[in-house]
């Protein structure tokens, strides 16, 4: 590369620096004070971003137009923030962490749908800044004019926000929260108000983040989860709380992301590596190196200790084999009733059924929160399409190696990932299946790119939809029946203690990184099981099945059902599953109905569907009594 | 001004405070003695309402605070300074006496940063430097200073005398009764008896969760054996 | 000092520029019963952690029947035979009593790693005869969630018992107990230390418990020993009377 290419490829890195520098600071401070994840955040930045779109057009394609339109999206989308902090968040800041998440997904499921009701599902594709369209020569390069503002955007927010938290009362607040918000509470500040007030500076900034990549980026509804993707990264590179931290992370990987751009596909050693394919797992490979080497990112800091005490987690009760033999006699049963739809539809269960109830295993009773579980699930969908299709495998042996190649991938990314602990382990769990999503995606001579894999159809003998349910439900079944099982061995018993207590597990002789690492290793293969035997009901398998979506759709089954109960998993890939396919015939906004429904849940019943059916039995039973 | 009836609390499962009553009235100075881990601390947290009191009473200035959000109580004219100090380190002093700031209350002496460099002369030459830069002296200081911000009626002190050189608890005691010379009503706990009898009008001794003893210091003072069956080794 | 089951040599241990202990050396012999104690603050906790490998030590020798045990992992010192209680009681709560004991005895037995055996079937009645020991077996069914403080701490003991220890750290064995158990419970312990010949060190601020329990008593303010010897002997002592009760100058 030449002088003014490298320092062409800079410039690009830090233009595209800025907005996710912004969307990220928002995040950060938000997770500072309130330590809610916001998986909703990213759908501000695309509310932000459809919002400019439309104030644009409505004001008028002028300078004035433009920058009123930008500066009005941003503030309405810090209003919206304040509006989920107050009908939402703010009900459960008691609640357990994990089902303040699974209230934020909601929020990103009904956002998604409000901006499809209102923009449409095409891509919108925003107006350049007026009086800012040209461009700009340097070194013999052009450079959109556009773009240097930008990069003098990112250093003017960090300054008025470094501003603002050094020479305001408020600032002040929020430095002290963020360390030990029981104390600002004892010296008379309300916490309620704090919180709100930070949402909403936190949401204007994604907002503004959105808006300003108007000129940039089309409006487009995938956005909320890709750009909650990145800011996720960027939050934990930089250390979660940390502004200034955010702002480095977000310029390391705008620049390393413009540099695998600008480098393109370079021979070494007779080898064709393609750079540019580098993009989208480039922020997620720096941000696995980081966390290894620094656990708390570049400038963050251990995370405050919890001055709460929380609730021990219930003893886990032994499944009731009799009654699993009365449900497998009534699943098996089922199809001699039952239309060809709903054995289609229970072929999609058992098969979720199984997903969940591995993300169970290592989200409760190992006490590993996963963000990214769609790996093994995705994995295993692909390695068993891959080795039908293009090993040539019998499709019975492609159906059971398959969860083994997933298995193999938990191996390399359990040894990282049991070195957290945290949200910084559900981050990293998130990034391992960003990588693996953007290798299925970008992989087009072997994976099939975005298209994915066609023609993955069972053998003949069991070509059926019945026949298919039942090898499904033998499947899928089994795992689940063995995965019940391991918990209540020493093995599971070790995994059950160690997320109880750490410190006693260690004092008592137990290695609980070893025993952690291998149940990571132990439910990637049954995921990746799960989804092999997906892959041949559909009889194609694409990227999405590896995708944050699927990831998140496995945390609501599981929440939903009750991450404290052993059927709760079940449950809840059922009641998930079906509700969406009923709510996705009736309605072409489906996603805003179910994230409706799991917001009632969440505000009714913080303990998940079993859970609260358990509570309101017993509490029945003890009115009897 | 204060009075507390009955109050149990529990820290985890453990049963901390077993039935505690006590009262500081206006202008007083009580200390609440006992070794650690008698209580003493969870006392003055229940009051705060930070550690939840799960059963008896705490009335401020004629008005139930027991099931109150710790704000509410701050903002009823009650501070509190914890034992751990608890500064906000990133911050530095002015901005940690910020976060204290509440309005003036007509009855309760007003403070403002000047008073208060007046009353704690250390901290007048570190007003930029951070918390988390100071001794434990200094830092004591800071962290009475921050609750007096909010001009309060009554100051609950958590072992203002703890890990302190004998120069600098010497100081405290002064600022102690300066404090009581502005009127203001002062609960402190205490492992350190001469301290105590230096500030404190009346006394209670605390043992596993309960009030053995309640009178003046003079009382205290002429009974050895007290002393020596709960505070002493 | 060659009967010595632990001895500590030279013990170090700052913060962050802060000496939180210094110089600490003592030695504790089998069947006796060592108590740490001193004021808030004064390093007891830090020192205990250094001893079992929570914490590493800046300088200083931690010999364990004459095995140099610095660096090594909690879990190896465990391996060793040192069994620990924490100040506030870590079990596992969602698990019952007798499982929290049969865990540390799988563990013991190196019996953890299977996968479909159930657990629970082996080592009930060792289980059942540590919890006896510790007067919990009535309670061996309840999860450890719902137990009473008290009764959290003997199931502590019981678990700390299970590798048949030659040393037990405890650190505020009877913090938060009603004040009749805490004799009890360190009458217990003081009486299994005797019978198996295990040294026991512990911390404590029941000045009660110490002084009748307490074969020998060392005295820690702000890092540093300041006293040591029978209970006689520092309940004399002019310095531990001042770190109580403040100095008058």
């Amino acid at each position: 590369m030449s002088f003014a290419s490298i320092i062409i490829q800079l410039l690009n890195g830090l233009a595209a620096a800025s907005s996710l520098f912004l969307v990220s600071a928002g995040l950060s401070l938000i997770f500072g004070v309130t330590r809610i994840v916001n998986f909703a955040h990213g759908s501000l930045y695309m509310l932000g971003l459809y919002g400019a779109y439309s104030l644009i057009e409505a004001l008028g394609r002028t300078p004035l137009g433009f920058w009123s339109a930008v500066v009005v999206a941003a503030l309405a989308v810090g209003l919206a923030g304040v509006l989920i902090e107050m009908l939402v968040l703010r009900r459960i800041y008691r609640a357990p962490e994990l089902f303040q998440l699974l209230a934020t997904f909601a929020v990103v499921l009904v956002i998604k749908d409000i901006a499809l009701f209102v923009w449409g599902a095409e891509d919108l594709v925003g107006p350049r800044a007026p009086g800012l369209s040209m461009a700009v020569e340097i070194l013999g390069k052009r450079i959109p004019a556009y773009d240097l503002l930008l990069i003098a955007i990112g250093p003017v927010v960090l300054g008025v926000l470094w501003l603002l938290l050094t020479r305001t009362r408020w600032g002040a607040l929020v430095r002290a929260a963020t360390q030990d918000r029981e104390m600002v509470g004892a010296l008379g500040v309300d916490q309620a108000k704090l919180f709100t007030s930070v949402f909403f500076v936190g949401s204007v900034l994604a907002g503004l983040g959105g808006a300003l990549q108007i000129p940039r980026e089309p409006a487009n509804l995938d956005l909320d989860l890709s750009v909650i993707a990145d800011a996720f990264v960027i939050t934990v590179v930089g250390g979660l709380g940390s502004i200034g931290g955010a702002f480095l992370a977000a310029i390391i990987i705008g620049v390393a992301k413009a540099f695998c751009i600008g480098i393109g596909t370079v021979t070494w050693f007779g080898l064709e590596i393609s750079f540019s394919k580098l993009t989208l797992v480039v922020e997620f490979l720096i941000m696995a190196l980081v966390l290894v080497a620094r656990p708390y990112g570049l400038l963050g800091k251990p995370q405050a200790v919890q001055r709460v005490a929380a609730d021990p987690v219930p003893p886990l009760t032994a499944p009731s084999w009799s009654m699993a033999l009365v449900w497998v006699m009534l699943l098996v049963g089922v199809p001699l009733v039952a239309d060809r739809y709903v054995t289609i539809l229970l072929t999609d269960i058992v098969c979720f059924a199984l997903f969940a109830v591995s993300l169970h295993f290592i989200m409760g009773p190992a006490g590993m929160v996963s963000f990214g579980h769609a790996a093994y699930f995705g994995l295993g969908a692909y390695a068993a399409g891959l080795l039908f299709k293009r090993a040539g495998l019998p499709m019975e042996a492609a159906l059971l190696v398959a969860p083994l190649c997933a298995g193999a991938f938990a191996v390399v990314y359990g040894w990282f990932c049991v070195r957290l602990s945290g949200v910084y382990l559900a981050m990293l769990t998130l990034a391992f299946a960003q990588i693996s999503w953007s290798i299925v995606f970008q992989w087009d001579s072997v994976t099939g790119g975005s298209n994915g894999v066609f023609g993955i159809w069972p053998s003949a003998w069991l070509a059926d939809k019945t026949t298919y349910y039942y090898l499904a439900l033998a499947c899928c079944g089994t795992g689940i029946a063995f995965l019940w099982r391991v918990l209540f061995s020493p093995f599971g018993f070790a995994l059950r203690a160690g997320r109880d207590s750490p410190l006693r597990a260690e004092a008592i002789g137990i290695d609980l990184r070893g025993f952690q690492w291998a149940a990571f290793v132990l439910v990637g293969t049954l995921a990746g099981l799960a989804g092999s035997v997906y892959a041949f009901s559909k009889g194609s398998i694409s990227p999405s099945t590896i995708s944050i979506g699927q990831s998140t759709d496995g945390l609501i089954m599981v929440l939903l059902g009750g991450v404290e109960t052993l059927t709760g998993p079940v449950v809840g890939a059922a009641i998930y599953t079906w509700l969406r396919d009923v709510v996705a015939r009736h309605t072409e906004f489906w996603r805003a109905v179910m994230g409706g429904v799991i917001l009632l849940i969440v505000l009714l019943f913080p303990q998940g569907l079993v859970g609260g059916l358990k509570a309101l039995v017993f509490r029945w039973q003890e009115r009897q009594a | 001004m204060l009075s507390v009836k009955g109050l149990h609390a529990f820290y985890g499962r453990a049963h901390i405070l077993q039935g505690v009553s006590l009262e500081a009235r206006a202008g007083e100075v009580v200390a609440l003695l006992g070794r650690n881990g008698a209580g003493k601390s969870t006392a003055l947290k229940s009051i705060m309402g930070l550690v939840p009191a799960a059963r008896g009473e705490v009335t401020f200035e004629g008005r139930r605070i027991e099931r109150l959000l710790p704000y509410r109580i701050a903002r009823l004219g009650l501070g509190y300074v914890p034992e751990e100090r608890r500064i906000f380190t990133d911050l530095t002093v002015m901005e940690n006496l910020e976060v204290g700031r509440q309005s003036a209350r007509g009855d309760a002496p007003v403070w403002t940063e000047e008073r208060l460099f007046a009353l704690f002369p250390n901290l007048a030459g570190m007003r930029d430097r951070p918390g988390g830069r100071m001794s434990g002296g200094e830092q004591q200081m800071l962290t009475i200073a921050r609750t007096l911000m909010g001009n309060p009626r009554c100051v609950l002190l958590d072992e203002p005398s703890e890990g302190l050189a004998p120069i600098i608890v010497e100081q405290m005691a002064h600022s102690i009764r300066t404090l009581k010379g502005e009127g203001l009503s002062v609960l402190l706990c205490e492992q350190n008896l001469h301290f105590s009898q230096a500030v404190a009008d009346r006394a209670y001794i605390v043992e596993k969760g309960q009030i053995r003893f309640g009178g003046t210091m003079a009382e205290l003072a002429s009974d050895s054996s007290l002393r020596e069956q709960y505070l002493s080794v | 000092m060659s009967d010595a089951v632990l001895q500590v040599e030279g013990l170090h241990k700052a913060f962050g520029g802060v000496r939180a202990v210094a110089d600490v050396s003592f030695a504790i012999t089998a069947g006796e019963m060592l108590a740490l104690i001193g004021p808030n603050g004064a390093g007891k906790s830090t020192c205990f952690n250094m001893l079992n490998g929570q914490l590493t030590p800046d300088a200083g020798i931690v010999r364990l029947a004459g095995r140099d045990i610095v660096g090594l992992r909690p879990r190896a010192v465990w391996r060793l035979g040192v069994g620990r209680t924490f100040q506030i009681t870590a079990t596992f709560v969602s698990l019952s009593v007798r499982e929290n004991v049969q865990m540390a005895l799988y563990s013991h037995a190196g019996r953890l790693r299977s996968l479909l055996q159930r657990f629970g079937a082996a080592f009930r009645p060792e289980a059942d005869a540590l919890l006896a020991q510790v007067g919990m077996l009535d309670q061996a069914e309840r999860p450890c969630g719902v137990l009473a403080y008290g009764d959290l701490k003997r199931v502590e003991l019981a678990m700390a018992l299970a590798n048949a220890p030659r040393l037990l750290l405890m650190d505020e064995p009877t913090a938060g107990m009603a004040p009749k158990e805490r004799v009890a419970l360190m009458e217990l312990t003081a009486g299994l230390a005797r019978a198996r010949n295990i040294a026991v060190l512990f911390t404590e601020h029941d000045m009660d418990v110490v002084f009748s329990q307490a074969d020998r008593i060392i005295v820690l303010d702000r890092g540093q020993l300041i006293a040591g010897g029978t209970p006689a002997e520092v309940r004399a002592n002019a310095n531990v009377r001042a770190v109580y009760l403040g100095s008058a100058h």
